[in-house]
């Protein structure tokens, strides 16, 4: 299982395919759309293969391989896969596609060239792959900050009116956390040289050698930390998510809050966790403050927003919340639920982006209050905005219930108060999809909605996929839950904590986090 | 003692001519360009001159890979033929090859190449347009730009303060010549050359009296002889310092540190820009040289006490630099600014006084050196009908007009942003590496926040080039001959490179920095 060259080729294939879009000519714009989706769909035949050989008994990463890249800093090209990154790898894969189809004709007529936008998004799919699969902390360095690149010029060439400012302040706030996590990779690695001898960005080396004084795992914790918090986002550095994903086209801003924003969890529980344990408890306290306070106020934000893109990206302010919360609960429940809930916000946000998209491109305005009355028009755009929005408030039956339920019981079980603060969440949701989902789709046939046609083949093509996977979830996550579950242990082990014991005794232990609830 | 020198009869010095021999072949060339200029007619005098530059720059560079592996002293110990030498003067003959190319443009100004056709006939002048319609050349550009690469190849050599002032206006005389030597905005240039003198002639001065106090407290001007000295003998330390900070005065202004930066701006505007590239890649990588042979070697015993002075201007550097570049509206003025700051980041590599400091700020000098050239040679095609279109408001939608040029620019600027995947990020990494090693982390933190905020001046010219709609009259892009396509591929070719396969250059530092005593 070891050294097959899988992961290489999975990052390959994006990357040869941007570079074939890009060589096509450029009056041809539908061959480059075709073979764009060709290579995005072989990347996603490459990760169910992976995802297949898989072997969800075994811990550790798997499918590794290790080249030596820049010896002089230690550098390797390593890459591995464990559950978590797995699953975050397919959902990349999956989206990517998914967006291709639903953004056909997001660059007709853009600025930019319609093998521009494409062969972007096949260069973002590399560097998403890339970013979960590194093993190599340097590696997944660069791959963290060189994906801001062609997300970059997403938003600024394609994106709407506001899009070079959007783009700037997205790439700024990334570039700061960016940079304040480049120190703290330089310390870890001078660390590295003093007590191993050789310096190393190995990232089994780091967590299993390194011995951190206090002081310096908290500094390290902080630079790492403050870079993925920008990136998930969190509240109080959140700000740059409602600009970008509202001026990105519908498919950019999938990638962006689907994709891109989870490098920022899962980089708290790959990295932050195992690498700084002692500074992980010490900052815990002040970290679920900061989530409760990112799901109150996204979730609040959200329900006063007139621009449904800008709302969108308030939920998942929000939802962010939940994730960080479970990731830092230290239960086996919180984490796994995150993890599921990275997968599942990815699926269910993508869908309400997308059809949020479709509604957009018929009727030229972002704005809440121009749209009513569509489930008269449109029956079957209203159903599936319907199906994505109760995904996202989480309703049981759907995947994001049991990630959420998931989150709340792993942080109840540590943590009372937090878990039952977060309770409140689950309500603003409901308000917050319901409301918009009332003002848009029910009521009158607002003027200049009456001839709207119905989502056509294409569009049915580019949502079905992603509800399917919302109601599967939702019945099956187990599927899911038992890739996870191997790499959750993991991090426990490495940061020396256990389940607290179950409160009360119901009959089905707690202890296996991926007991479905 | 004197007496017994006396008395001894004078023994002629022995000189080891094959190791000089890089500095010997351009000087030698220099010269001969001067007899072409006498004695050659003028039609033939422009391929003459070409032919000997490029010649001997090539042989010059065989020589340097000849001596590779040498590390002695040469010439009585007034020339130190190592590692750092003969790296930085195969740096400073690569770079000068590439800035010879785009001297020897010719296409892409109507008048002809980028220098007076007569740099005595008064601007404006019915002189000055005689010549011009003649279509003479001023073809003493060569053998002046022979001389100064003659003295930038000695500068890092030197190994005592006397040596190293005779090479610091070998290679600063010429230069101010060349400044003055524009084509087109003549008076511009001329002040530039006026002010870059006079200041220039001011700092030296610091220089040779700071070289007077260090001869006064050792008793010798060679480094070895001052080192020892600083370890033997305690007291004197008014001498000490004062020569210390005097002769650090003359250096930092070459490298172009805050507060000694103000010539900077007016020079790299006002300068040809063939020129403004070679200065800013040659002097850059000369002066550092010197700056780390003098402090590593002669002044490393006292390392304790100079490095909060570099602290202070080091900070000082990058906060002038990133702040005054930011409310740049002029393309050369912005790079001027922007090479403030990057003087900044190598002095963080001069501080770490280790051989890592030395390695990496080697390396970021050669990476440097090639992405500060490639910026110029891009800013040397966009013209308009005044000559080089310079104001940032006329590179409004570059990325429409010229998608190719504007791509290759924004490599370069990613580049010195820092960005992952290109050389500045490699260079940007050893450097700050080593003064972290150093103990220095807070300075790299400021380092690292002063690139953050330079990253911003950067992405603005991005964003004007692809996110904005270009303006009615604009600049176009000439195209040019093969001289400055083939300069800016290997520029190009260089960053990248450099940032995605840095290792082998980093092999070639890593048994390069070695300073001998």
């Amino acid at each position: 299982m070891s050294n097959s060259h899988l992961l290489t080729i999975l990052l390959a294939v994006p990357f040869i395919g941007s570079v074939v879009v890009m060589l096509l000519p450029r009056h041809r714009p539908l061959l480059a759309k075709q073979v764009a989706l060709i290579f995005a769909l072989v990347t996603f035949a490459l990760t169910v293969a992976v995802a297949l050989k898989f072997d969800n008994g075994a811990a550790g990463f798997q499918f590794t391989e290790k080249y030596s890249w820049i010896s002089y800093f230690g550098v390797s090209y390593s890459l591995g896969v464990d559950g978590i990154a797995l699953v975050l790898i397919a959902l990349a894969a999956i989206l990517v596609p998914v967006v291709m189809i639903s953004g056909w004709h997001d660059a007709d007529d853009a600025r930019g060239s319609v093998n521009g936008y494409f062969a972007l998004i096949l260069v973002l799919e590399t560097m998403m792959i890339g970013v979960f699969a590194a093993t190599d902390v340097f590696l997944f360095y660069v791959f963290f900050e060189a994906m801001l690149v062609p997300m970059y010029f997403l938003i600024g060439r394609y994106g709407g009116p506001q899009r070079s400012y959007a783009a700037v302040k997205f790439l700024l706030y990334s570039l700061l956390g960016g940079l304040l996590m480049l120190v703290a990779l330089i310390s870890l690695y001078v660390v590295s040289i003093k007590q191993l001898g050789t310096g190393t960005f190995d990232f089994t080396t780091l967590t299993t050698q390194l011995h951190l004084d206090a002081g310096t795992q908290k500094l390290l914790f902080l630079g790492f930390f403050t870079a993925f918090a920008v990136k998930a986002p969190m509240w109080p550095v959140h700000t740059w998510l409602p600009d970008a994903a509202a001026e990105a086209t519908p498919a950019s801003a999938v990638l962006l809050v689907g994709v891109l924003d989870k490098v920022g969890t899962f980089g708290m529980l790959r990295y932050c966790l195992p690498l700084f344990p002692q500074a992980s408890h010490y900052f815990t306290p002040a970290i679920l403050v900061l989530s409760i306070i990112g799901i109150g106020y996204g979730a609040l934000l959200a329900i006063g927003q007139a621009d449904i893109k800008r709302l969108i990206a308030y939920t998942s302010i929000s939802h962010f919340g939940f994730i960080v919360l479970g990731i830092f609960a230290m239960t086996s429940q919180g984490q796994a639920g995150a993890t599921l809930y990275m997968v599942n916000h990815g699926f269910s946000t993508g869908a309400l982006f997308i059809i949020a998209g479709f509604m957009i491109s018929r009727r030229g305005s972002r704005l809440v209050s121009d749209f009513g009355g569509v489930q008269k028009v449109a029956p079957v755009l209203a159903g599936t905005f319907l199906l994505a929005g109760l995904s996202s408030l989480a309703l049981p039956g759907l995947s994001s219930f049991v990630s959420e339920f998931l989150v709340l019981v792993g942080t109840f079980s540590r943590y009372k108060a937090a878990g039952v603060a977060a309770t409140l969440g689950i309500v603003l949701a409901a308000i917050y999809i319901l409301y918009l989902y009332q003002r848009t789709m029910t009521g009158p046939v607002r003027e200049g909605i009456e001839r709207w046609k119905d989502l056509n083949v294409r569009e049915i093509l580019a949502v079905a996929p992603l509800l399917v996977l919302v109601v599967a979830l939702g019945i099956f996550p187990q599927t899911a839950l038992r890739t996870i579950d191997p790499a959750i242990v993991q991090t426990m082990q490495s940061i020396g904590v256990s389940d607290p014991p179950p409160v009360v005794n119901l009959g089905s232990g707690s202890s296996n986090g991926g007991t479905n609830p | 003692m004197s007496l017994v020198a006396l008395a001894t009869p004078i023994v002629a010095p022995t000189i080891e001519y094959a190791r000089i021999a890089p500095v010997l072949i351009v000087l030698g060339a220099a010269l001969l360009g001067v007899l072409i200029e006498a004695f050659v007619s003028r039609p033939l005098r422009r391929g003459a001159q070409l032919f000997v530059t490029f010649i001997a720059l090539a042989v010059a560079f065989w020589a340097v890979v000849r001596l590779h592996g040498t590390s002695t002293l040469a010439v009585q110990g007034a020339v130190a033929i190592d590692g750092p030498t003969l790296f930085l003067q195969g740096s400073v003959l690569l770079l000068s090859l590439v800035a010879a190319l785009l001297m020897a443009e010719r296409e892409v100004d109507p008048a002809g190449d980028a220098f007076a056709a007569r740099a005595s006939a008064l601007p404006g002048s019915n002189e000055e347009r005689e010549f011009t319609a003649m279509g003479w050349t001023q073809t003493e550009v060569w053998p002046l730009f022979l001389f100064s690469v003659g003295g930038m190849l000695l500068f890092p050599a030197a190994n005592d303060l006397l040596t190293m002032f005779v090479a610091l206006e070998v290679l600063s005389l010429p230069l101010y010549l060349l400044a003055g030597m524009a084509r087109r905005r003549r008076l511009l240039s001329q002040e530039a050359a006026l002010k870059y003198f006079v200041l220039g002639a001011f700092s030296s001065a610091f220089f040779l009296f700071g070289a007077a106090l260090l001869y006064g407290f050792a008793g010798t001007v060679q480094f070895g002889g001052i080192a020892s000295a600083l370890s033997s003998r305690a007291g004197q330390t008014g001498l000490v310092l004062g020569g210390t900070g005097l002769i650090a005065v003359g250096l930092l202004f070459k490298v172009g540190a805050a507060p000694f930066h103000q010539w900077t701006p007016d020079v790299y505007q006002g300068s040809p820009t063939p020129i403004t590239a070679f200065m800013a890649a040659g002097t850059k990588v000369a002066a550092f040289g010197a700056l780390l042979r003098v402090f590593y070697v002669a002044l490393g015993g006292i390392r304790w006490d100079w490095r909060p002075m570099m602290w202070t201007i080091a900070i000082l550097t990058m906060v002038v630099g990133v702040v005054m570049a930011l409310t740049q509206q002029d393309i050369k003025r912005m790079l001027a600014y922007s090479s403030v700051a990057h003087a900044g980041f190598l002095l963080t590599g001069v501080i770490a006084v280790s051989q890592r400091g030395l390695g990496g700020s080697m390396f970021y000098l050669l990476t440097y050196g090639f992405t500060v050239i490639g910026a110029f040679a891009v800013v040397s095609l966009v013209r308009d009908s005044a000559g080089e279109a310079t104001h940032l408001s006329q590179w409004a939608g570059l990325g429409k007009r010229s998608p190719l040029l504007a791509g290759i620019f924004t490599v370069f600027l990613l580049a010195m942003a820092g960005i992952p995947l290109t050389s500045g990020f490699a260079g940007k990494f050893a450097i700050f590496a080593s003064a972290v090693a150093s103990g220095d982390g807070p300075l790299v933190v400021v380092a690292v926040l002063a690139s953050a905020a330079a990253a911003f001046f950067y992405i603005r010219v991005i964003v004007l080039m692809f996110f904005s709609e270009p303006a009615q009259d604009g600049p176009v892009v000439v195209v040019p001959s093969a001289f400055t396509t083939i300069a800016l591929a290997v520029c190009v070719a260089v960053t990248v490179v450099l940032g995605v396969m840095p290792q082998p250059v980093l092999n070639l530092v890593d048994q390069a920095s070695v300073f001998v005593r």
